[in-house]
C-alpha cells in the first residue's frame, strides 16, 4: 500500500448529460402541500401556505426575510416540524401518503430517495472535511450504492455537469471557493436522480458573476433533468430566471401568485408591488 | 501486600460480587438476544485498570462456573504479564482450571487475537474492548450516533471508506475492521486483526465483546453472519506477510498459515513469528522440532 495521493482512477466520461428523468406524462402532481403551518411556539413562521408542484416543475416562493419562505421549505424537506398541515407526494406511496406523519426515520429515507435540498450555506447540505467525490458518496451510499467503480464514475458525471474540476474531486470542500461548494451541493442533491429538489437561496452570498454562473447551470439542471423544483429566494431575479410561477409570501402568509412574469409586470397585492417596486428600483 | 495476597485462599473469596455478577450475565442475554448491539452495564472497579482488561475480565468472572477452564492470552501470547496476572487472578477467585491450551479451555478471554485453532459450539471467546463505537471515528454526538445505530443509517461510515480508499488506494483499517453482525449492527472487531475476522463468520462459537472504561457488552451469537463492510469491487483481504515464521513451519502461500507478528531485533534487524504462540509449540512438537518435555508448566501459584 502507498501513502501516496490519489491512486483510485478518475473515470472519464461522456459529455451527454446521465441526469436524466422520463418525459412528463399526466401523473401526480410532485409535491401537494395543503394549509401548511409552522409555529415557534407563539411566533408564527407561516401560516395555511398552500400550493402544488408538477413534475418537472419549478415553482417560486419570494418575500423578504422572515416572510416565512425558508420555514415552509424546511417544513417541506423535514428539517422542522410542520404545527400542521398535510403534504403530499406523487412519487411517495399512494401519493396521498401524507409525510408530515411519517415516522422521523421514514422521513430522513425520504430524504435519500425523494427529496434534495440545497441550502445557502454549503455547510448545512456538505461535509466540508469530506472530498466531493465523498460528499456525493453519502448520498448514494445511503441509497443503497456499494460498488466503488459506479460511484467515482457517477461523482465524476456530476461533478463534470456541474462544472467542478475533476482534479479537485478529491480534495476537502473546505479547500473550496463559494461558488464550487455551492457546485459540488448541486451534484450531490441530484445524485440519485430524486423527483423533488429544494433550493433555499442558492446564489445568495455568492458574488454577482459567479452567482450568475450557478444560476445558468441550476437553470439548465432543471430543464434536463425534469425535477420538482421549488426554489426560495428574496431575489426577483433568481426567480425570474428559474420559475414560471411563484408565490409572494409576507409576515407568514401566502399574499398572491401567479405567472412569474405576469406577477412582475402587474403586481396586484400591495406588499407584491411594493416589493416589486423596490427590485425594478 | 497484593490484591491476590488479601484474598483469603477460601471458596466464594471472589472479586465481583453475585449480584454484579448476575447484572453482567442480564446484560450479556441481551446483547445475544440482539445481536451486535452495545448494551450499557454498570461496569465495576476491578483489581486491574480500565484499559488492561477490566471489562474482559468482569465479563468471564461473571459466566465462568467450577467445571470451566479458562484460557487468558494477550496480543495471542500466554505469558505475557496482564495475561498471566488476569489468568491467576480469574483462578484465584472463582476456583477454576485454567490452561494455555485453547483446546482444552471452556472460556477463552483474549485480546487482540482469536485462536488459530477452530473452536467448538462448547467454548466462548471473551475479547476485551478498548473502543466498542465502531462510529466513533465519523461521529462524536453520542445522540446522533445512537440514532445510526437504530436507523441502521451507516453510510458515514461508508463515506469513510470510500475516502481511505480513494487517498490511498486500500481501505487501511488494520485491527477492528467494521463488520455487519446478523444484517443489522455495525461492530467493531476490535482490536482483533482482520486475519481473525472471517473465523467469527457462522462461527460455531459465542464471542462476547466487553469494555470496562465504555460499559458496554456486545456479542455475536453462534452462526451468525459477520460480514466486513467493503465495496462490491473491493474485496476484503487480510494481512499477508511474506517472510516465514522462525519457527520454520508457517510459510507464505502454504498449507500451514497462521498470523504473523514481527519481532524487532537488537540488531535493529526484525525476524517473523507465529502471534499466536501457544499453537506455534503444538505445530513444533507435533513436526517432531521440539521436544515436548522441554516444555514445562512454570505458572505457579504465588
Amino acid at each position: 500500500m502507498s501513502p501516496s495521493a490519489a491512486t483510485a482512477p478518475i473515470p472519464t466520461t461522456t459529455t451527454t448529460s446521465t441526469v436524466d428523468y422520463p418525459p412528463s406524462s399526466p401523473r401526480p402532481p410532485a409535491l401537494t402541500v395543503r394549509q401548511l403551518s409552522k409555529y415557534y411556539g407563539p411566533i408564527l413562521g407561516c401560516r395555511d401556505v398552500e400550493f402544488e408542484v408538477a413534475p418537472g416543475e419549478a415553482l417560486g416562493i419570494i418575500g423578504e426575510s422572515g416572510s416565512g419562505k425558508s420555514t415552509a421549505m424546511r417544513c417541506i424537506a423535514g428539517d422542522h416540524d410542520a404545527t400542521s398541515g398535510r403534504i403530499t407526494m406523487g412519487t411517495v406511496g399512494d401519493g396521498h401518503t401524507d409525510i408530515l406523519t411519517m415516522s422521523p426515520s421514514d422521513r430522513r429515507a425520504l430524504r435519500v430517495k425523494d427529496i434534495a435540498v440545497v441550502y445557502q450555506d454549503p455547510s448545512e447540505g456538505l461535509d466540508l472535511g469530506v472530498s466531493a467525490g465523498g460528499n456525493i458518496a453519502d448520498r448514494l451510499t445511503a441509497a443503497g450504492w456499494r460498488n466503488f467503480g459506479r460511484i467515482r464514475e457517477r461523482a465524476a458525471e456530476l461533478l463534470e455537469r456541474t462544472e467542478v474540476p475533476l482534479d479537485r474531486m478529491d480534495d476537502p470542500v473546505r479547500t473550496f471557493s463559494g461558488g464550487m461548494r455551492q457546485r459540488v451541493q448541486l451534484a450531490k442533491a441530484l445524485a440519485n436522480r430524486p423527483p423533488l429538489l429544494l433550493l433555499d437561496e442558492p446564489t445568495t452570498g455568492l458574488d454577482a458573476s459567479v452567482a450568475a454562473g450557478v444560476l445558468d447551470l441550476i437553470r439548465d439542471l432543471l430543464e434536463e433533468t425534469g425535477v420538482g423544483a421549488v426554489v426560495v429566494s428574496h431575489d426577483f431575479k433568481v426567480i425570474e430566471m428559474l420559475t414560471r410561477r411563484c408565490l409572494v409570501m409576507h409576515q407568514g402568509h401566502v399574499v398572491e401568485q401567479g405567472l412569474t412574469d405576469q406577477l412582475l409586470e402587474d403586481p396586484q397585492h400591495p406588499y407584491s408591488q411594493r416589493l416589486v417596486g423596490a427590485a425594478r428600483g | 501486600m497484593t490484591v491476590l495476597d488479601a484474598l483469603p485462599s477460601v471458596e466464594h473469596a471472589a472479586v465481583l460480587d453475585e449480584s454484579s455478577k448476575r447484572e453482567i450475565r442480564r446484560a450479556i442475554l441481551t446483547a445475544i438476544a440482539v445481536p451486535g448491539y452495545q448494551v450499557p452495564f454498570g461496569s465495576r472497579e476491578m483489581p486491574v485498570a480500565r484499559g488492561w482488561g477490566s471489562g474482559g475480565l468482569q465479563l468471564t468472572l461473571a459466566i465462568v462456573g467450577p467445571d470451566d477452564v479458562v484460557k487468558v492470552y494477550d496480543q495471542g501470547e500466554d505469558g505475557g504479564v496482564n495475561a498471566a496476572n488476569l489468568r491467576r487472578l480469574i483462578r484465584r477467585s472463582e476456583g477454576v482450571e485454567t490452561t494455555t491450551d485453547p483446546r482444552q479451555a471452556t472460556v477463552i478471554q483474549t485480546r487482540h487475537r482469536v485462536p488459530e485453532d477452530e473452536l467448538r459450539a462448547d467454548q466462548t471467546l471473551v475479547l476485551q474492548v478498548p473502543v466498542p463505537e465502531p462510529l466513533r471515528g465519523v461521529e462524536r454526538d453520542m445522540n446522533e450516533l445512537r440514532r445510526m445505530h437504530a436507523e441502521g443509517d451507516y453510510s458515514k461510515m461508508w463515506v469513510s471508506l470510500y475516502e481511505d480508499l480513494v487517498r490511498n488506494g486500500v481501505i487501511t483499517e488494520t485491527t477492528g475492521y467494521p463488520c455487519l453482525v446478523g444484517g443489522r449492527y455495525v461492530i467493531a472487531t476490535t482490536p482483533i486483526p482482520r486475519w481473525d475476522v472471517p473465523p467469527l463468520h457462522q462461527a460455531a462459537f459465542l464471542s462476547l465483546f466487553s469494555a470496562g472504561r465504555e460499559k458496554r457488552i456486545y456479542a455475536i451469537p453462534p452462526y451468525t453472519d459477520v460480514e466486513p463492510l467493503t465495496f462490491e469491487d473491493v474485496p476484503f483481504e487480510v494481512e499477508k506477510v511474506s517472510a516465514r515464521c522462525r519457527c520454520g513451519l508457517v510459510v507464505p502461500d502454504g498449507d500451514l498459515q497462521s498470523y504473523q507478528v514481527e519481532i524487532p531485533q537488537q540488531d535493529g534487524s526484525s525476524v517473523w513469528a507465529c502471534s499466536d504462540t501457544d499453537w506455534c509449540t503444538r505445530q513444533r512438537v507435533e513436526a517432531g522440532l521440539l521436544d515436548p518435555s522441554a516444555i514445562t508448566e512454570t505458572e505457579v501459584d504465588l
